[in-house]
């Protein structure tokens, strides 16, 4: 097994020479107030299509989780628990790729608690987060995309272009996250662009811009990732232990996320991966593996002619 | 808060919510509601503010808050009456601020009894006519005029007419209390009869083991939001207040405001930063549409409407209205200002600047009145612009009806909203109650422009006038409101001056006409569609002098008719003929109060009372709540705000015998606009329904009022008709019937009724349909299910709604019994992407006395699972229930 990457430039190493600083989204959902503004705003500026009015039941979020139509997606979780107290109790055994096939929500028969999931006492607490594409340092979407449609921008963010994207459909099972997702109609792959048109103009983010508590805070991930350090610190010394990051991590199995959050629980509450590797991690040792197979089908494929041969 | 401080505003804005160290958000969720404001509420909490939240159910706020505090919808008086109680018996009111800047020592006249005296009622209560003779109430040896409420209650005697006269809904006088100027005091608060004494006797009962009984708060967590907000009250910490409809929307709404205006005049909070009570209005200008109102009672600037008492003129009318002592002195100039801006060269000094004019009230004439005239023919037509009364009304059937006997009906909406489309597919059609070929009420319906493809102003929940500029045309037909009425004016205008000219008009006809023809209504157009020029409308608001050069303050303002002004609140706001409204200033170009970022009224002030942020000397209560003070070497107040003050009147300022309006303001005197200069513990005038607030149940409640003998507040408003039937409370026989208490609100995705959010895809999806929420108890008893159907039942109506079985809705122990709760938003309608039953469907025409504001945020009701019946089988079922709860005509009217 490979070891993931220490902190690359994801930009540098895609040939952008002098670029700006890599740009990110630090979501910190301990100030979410669930007002699902940045859904909105996401939807308004890149006229991404509205996609079913369906009641779902699943507390406040009838948005389910990303998708080609929804690329900002806040999670709703009821929990009979109360803030400082941190007992998820859920198993840490959920295939990832399972997770991802779901999309980026819990879904009820995989959630550790549902609205109607029986408890005891008067703890209550209702978290809400809200999701986005995380921008991985390894990019598997990338990796995978045959016709360049995906590409790093000058800001270390991953886009996809609809004009030259074939709908071929790998990048989507390539997304340790369940994020890029093709569109029913027209059978492209879509996502979250960190908005680049905006990023071009010297403007922030759709969602950010509307988020009224700054729960989404956009800027150069380095500043992000220690703003967030001093956050989660704050928030140990207010009594809130289980304050944690996650994605924030440059060692982790995708190279540390360009978005990446600070929750209150285990991830798999929020409907994210526990552990989540980049997809095309072991594609040089399975290479490896395939030459060396083929090597040995073709030698066998000779010693067999060869036997036959010898044979008559 | 009108009655209590002066003025019917926030006294505080939301940025200034920062500087809290404790808010208690009541009857409001503002996460969900305001969810831009409350960004300073979160500001708060990170610098180390406590959050409670007490509200029926756990929503977005409750998630973001320290503390939740659930409590049974309509007990609100009896909780916070019991923080006062505490505050009282354990002396942690601010004695000084108390003793300077409130009424708490003043002495009330000998007539006065209060509710711990008479069982729940005040002195002066007429059985027969369901309301008070609120003489009974007023201080000794001085008789005030509120600063605003109900100031035409003492007409007769005010003005010494004797007789009462007809067709005055508000005005019970009889009986006299003696005029005079000074009111008298007891500054060691111990005259049995002073106001410190009558609040701790009225309080007395409102004990934590009431509270717990009656609002389903254990006294523990009752007891720790007492110690939070106290601990962080007083002269170096202060506390906020945040409010919304939560509290108004009930049969003693203004007292649930009150009840809070008291707690927040007793801790020293009004007018310092990070205090206040910040009244969060429900869209975009409401406070604009009380400020100039769409109110039937109001005049621009909080000038009451004339009622039409016999030859009353001018002086007469100033004379009943006005004030001796602070700003409401000068109301003769407002007004006559008001009227040279509507009839300009017309309104000269010898025809009274044509106040006769002004239409005259001949009783109370809110939105639900107005049904019952639809209904009796008296009112023939009607407009509706951003309102869609047929899912947005209390017992919106009777809205409906009321419109299907008008002879017509205008609807300016932009999206097609049931208001306009009832006629053809409402409810009453699909039950055969209405049948559309009888309808005879012609519907326009006329598509209006939205706020980007217009110029106007906002006047936001602090007070702030922000204008917006004009981003697109609008498409099609659609049209702004100035333009519809303008052009509605001028063409009317065109017609009547036409038959005048041509003699088509009787001689009566044509004296009707003209106040009409007199108007000024010289607007200049611009565009293709001669839209109006918004901002000279602006610059008439403001006003000008008779040099035609625009006013920067009230102050200028003159009773001689050489200045006009459109709303006098507002003079300023065009100040130097620049549009201060339009002013953008970054914040991080200024000091917090931000004071060149848009302009709020009264004269760019932000935190109203602000003088009370200094102590009787004019110096800091302390240097962390510093704010406003006077500065002795310049001799005038100064500090981060522009001071709510006379700005050269010092601390010590005494004023002359005799002195009248401002000029009679001590230099103590903070609530300038009060006829005494004081915050009102005690209310002496201005309110129809108690000087004190009293804990009384909502007028349909599942539980007997603890407290008193009496149920109900004795003077709510109820509108009889067979469609408006009510419930029985506990103890009448069938209260078991409707054994649930509703409560309705409304959510982050979607605006009031629906208008402006269930035909825009992108927030109808947020949203998609309508629900109830019920706790898992709740779910359990009547066998619902988690995304089933249910259908919930009034003696109005029976509406159907999804299930979400949820935590958030808790049930509660109240007077030794489980009582359960079900939350229902109110958004929803046929039309549109998102559609479901109107919730107000099932609401009763019962209302604040004060306001005329129904009582929708908590009734009773019974839900049961599977949906509504169809056609004429759902009103077959509301009349089973009828039947059931021996419900009659007769039924919850009780005084």
């Amino acid at each position: 097994m490979t070891t993931a990457r220490t902190p690359v430039d994801p930009a540098g190493d895609s040939g952008y020479a002098d670029h700006p600083p890599r740009m990110g989204f630090f979501t910190d959902t301990t100030v979410c107030i669930g007002c699902k503004a940045c859904e909105v705003a996401c939807k308004e500026w890149n006229a991404v299509p509205e996609d079913g009015l369906d009641l779902t039941g699943m507390s406040y979020d009838n948005t389910v989780g990303l998708g080609a139509d929804t690329w900002r997606h806040v999670a709703f979780i009821e929990q009979r628990k109360p803030i400082g107290r941190q007992d998820p109790g859920l198993h840490h055994d959920q295939d990832v790729l399972t997770m991802a096939e779901h999309g980026t929500a819990t879904q009820p028969p995989e959630a550790g608690m549902t609205p109607t999931t029986p408890g005891a006492g008067d703890d209550f607490r209702w978290l809400m987060a809200s999701d986005v594409c995380k921008h991985c340092t390894h990019a598997a979407c990338l990796d995978v995309c045959p016709t360049g449609s995906l590409f790093r921008t000058e800001f270390g963010t991953v886009v996809v272009q609809e004009d030259i994207c074939n709908g071929c459909g790998y990048c989507i099972p390539a997304c340790p996250y369940g994020v890029i997702d093709q569109r029913k109609d027209d059978g492209r792959a879509w996502k979250c662009t960190l908005c680049y048109d905006r990023l071009g103009d010297g403007l922030e983010p759709a969602c950010a811009k509307a988020c009224p508590t700054d729960s989404i805070q956009f800027g150069p991930l380095d500043e992000l990732r220690e703003r967030a350090g001093r956050r989660v610190e704050q928030l140990h010394e207010a009594g809130v232990p289980e304050a944690r990051l996650y994605g924030a991590d440059p060692d982790d199995g995708v190279g540390g996320d360009g978005a990446f959050f600070l929750l209150l629980d285990e991830p798999e509450v929020y409907g994210f991966p526990p552990d989540p590797v980049v997809t095309t991690r072991d594609l040089p040792a399975m290479w490896r593996h395939v030459a060396s197979a083929a090597a040995t089908l073709a030698a066998g494929a000779v010693a067999a002619f060869l036997g036959a041969r010898k044979g008559r | 808060m009108g009655t209590s401080f002066g003025r019917g505003g926030a006294t505080t804005f939301q940025q200034d919510l920062a500087n809290s160290d404790c808010i208690v958000i009541q009857g409001s969720n503002m996460a969900e509601c305001h969810p831009v404001g409350f960004q300073w509420v979160m500001e708060a909490k990170a610098r180390g503010a406590k959050v409670i939240h007490v509200d029926p159910r756990f929503t977005r706020t409750s998630a973001l808050a320290d503390i939740h505090v659930p409590l049974r919808a309509g007990s609100d008086i009896a909780f916070l009456g019991g923080i006062i109680n505490y505050v009282l018996e354990h002396e942690k009111y601010f004695r000084e601020y108390m003793l300077a800047y409130t009424n708490a020592a003043t002495i009330v006249n000998e007539r006065f009894a209060g509710a711990d005296e008479l069982d729940g009622v005040f002195s002066g209560l007429d059985r027969e006519r369901r309301s008070y003779d609120v003489s009974t109430w007023q201080y000794e040896g001085a008789e005030v005029q509120a600063a605003s409420g109900k100031r035409d209650q003492l007409w007769a005697e005010r003005t010494r007419h004797g007789v009462r006269q007809s067709g005055r809904g508000e005005a019970h006088g009889s009986g006299g209390a003696e005029i005079g100027t000074e009111p008298r005091t007891d500054e060691t608060l111990e005259h049995p009869r002073c106001v410190f004494q009558i609040l701790k006797r009225h309080f007395a009962r409102y004990t934590p083991e009431r509270v717990e009984e009656i609002c389903g708060v254990p006294r523990e967590k009752f007891l720790q939001v007492c110690e939070l907000l106290t601990e962080n009250s007083g002269r170096e910490r202060t506390s906020a207040f945040a409010y919304a409809v939560g509290w108004t929307q009930h049969t003693v709404g203004v007292q649930y405001i009150r009840t809070a205006g008291i707690l927040q005049a007793l801790l020293g909070n009004i007018g310092r930063p990070g205090g206040g009570i910040l009244a969060l209005r429900g869209h975009a200008s409401i406070q604009g549409s009380t400020d100039i109102p769409t109110l039937f009672n109001l005049l621009p600037g909080y000038i009451p409407m004339p009622h039409a008492h016999t030859n009353e003129d001018l002086a007469t009318f100033v004379e009943a209205e006005s004030a001796q002592k602070g700003y409401w002195g000068n109301m003769k100039s407002y007004l006559v200002s008001l009227l040279k801006a509507w009839w300009g060269p017309a309104a000269t000094p010898d025809n009274e600047f044509r106040f006769d004019y002004l239409p005259r009230l001949t009783g109370s004439h809110s939105t639900y009145e107005t049904v019952l005239e639809q209904l009796d023919g008296t009112c023939n037509g009607y407009f509706l612009m951003g309102e869609n009364p047929a899912v947005g009304s209390a017992n919106a059937k009777m809205q409906r009806l009321g419109m299907a006997a008008l002879d017509w009906l205008v609807v300016r909406d932009f999206s097609l909203i049931e208001s306009a489309t009832w006629w053809q597919d409402g409810p009453e059609i699909e039950t055969g109650e209405l049948r559309t070929e009888d309808i005879a009420t012609e519907v326009f319906f006329l598509p209006a422009a939205a706020h980007t493809e217009k110029d106007g102003s906002f006047t936001n929940t602090q007070r702030l006038l922000q204008w917006h500029h004009q981003a697109v045309e609008p498409e099609g037909d659609a049209r702004s409101d100035l333009w519809f009425i303008y052009h509605l004016g001028r063409r009317i205008r065109e017609k009547l001056a036409a038959a005048a000219r041509d003699g088509t008009r009787k001689e009566a006809d044509a004296e009707r006409d003209r106040p009409v023809l007199d108007l000024t209504w010289d607007y200049p157009t611009k565009g293709r569609h001669a839209e109006p020029e918004a901002e000279a409308v602006l610059a008439e608001i403001n006003g000008w002098n008779a040099d035609a050069e625009p006013l920067s303050t009230y102050e200028q303002l003159k009773d001689d008719g050489s200045t006009a002004c459109g709303c006098w609140i507002y003079c300023g706001v065009y100040a130097e003929g620049v549009n201060q409204a339009a002013r953008r200033k970054p914040g991080t170009e200024q000091n917090w109060v931000a004071s060149e970022w848009a302009w709020a009224w009264p004269l760019n002030r932000r935190i109203l009372y602000n003088r009370a942020s200094a102590d009787p000397d004019g110096k800091p209560w302390s240097e962390r709540k510093a704010y406003v003070w006077w500065d002795a070497e310049q001799e005038k107040w100064t500090g981060h705000d522009i001071p709510d003050f006379k700005a050269t009147k010092a601390p010590d300022f005494e004023p002359e015998e005799g002195a009248k309006g401002p000029d009679a303001l001590r230099g103590t005197d903070a609530f300038i606009m009060q006829a005494d200069g004081k915050a009102w513990l005690y209310v002496p005038a201005g309110l129809t329904d108690g000087p004190l607030p009293t804990h009384y149940e909502p007028h349909e409640s599942p539980f007997a009022n603890l407290l008193y003998g009496q149920q109900r507040n004795p003077v709510r408003q109820l509108l009889r008709h067979e469609n408006n039937r009510f419930q029985p409370s506990d103890g009448q026989p069938g209260a078991d019937v409707f054994p649930y208490v509703l409560t309705t609100y409304r959510l982050t995705e979607h605006h009031t009724a629906g208008g402006m959010s269930r035909w825009q895809p992108y927030l109808a999806e947020l949203q998609p349909e309508l629900f109830c929420e019920i706790s898992p108890e709740l779910a359990t008893e009547r066998g619902l299910e988690h995304l089933g159907w249910a259908t919930i039942v009034t003696a109005r109506t029976a509406i159907e709604a999804r299930v979400l079985v949820t935590d958030r809705v808790s049930p509660l122990r109240v007077q030794g019994r489980t009582l359960h709760q079900v939350g229902v938003p109110y958004h929803w309608g046929p039309n549109g992407l998102s559609t479901g039953d109107a919730v107000n469907e099932l609401a009763s025409m019962a209302l604040d006395p004060n306001t005329h504001i129904q009582e929708v945020k908590a009734l009773t009701c019974d839900i049961r699972p599977g949906r509504r019946p169809r056609g004429p089988e759902r009103v077959e079922l509301v009349e089973r229930y009828q039947r059931e709860a021996g419900i009659t005509d007769e039924t919850g009217t009780e005084v």
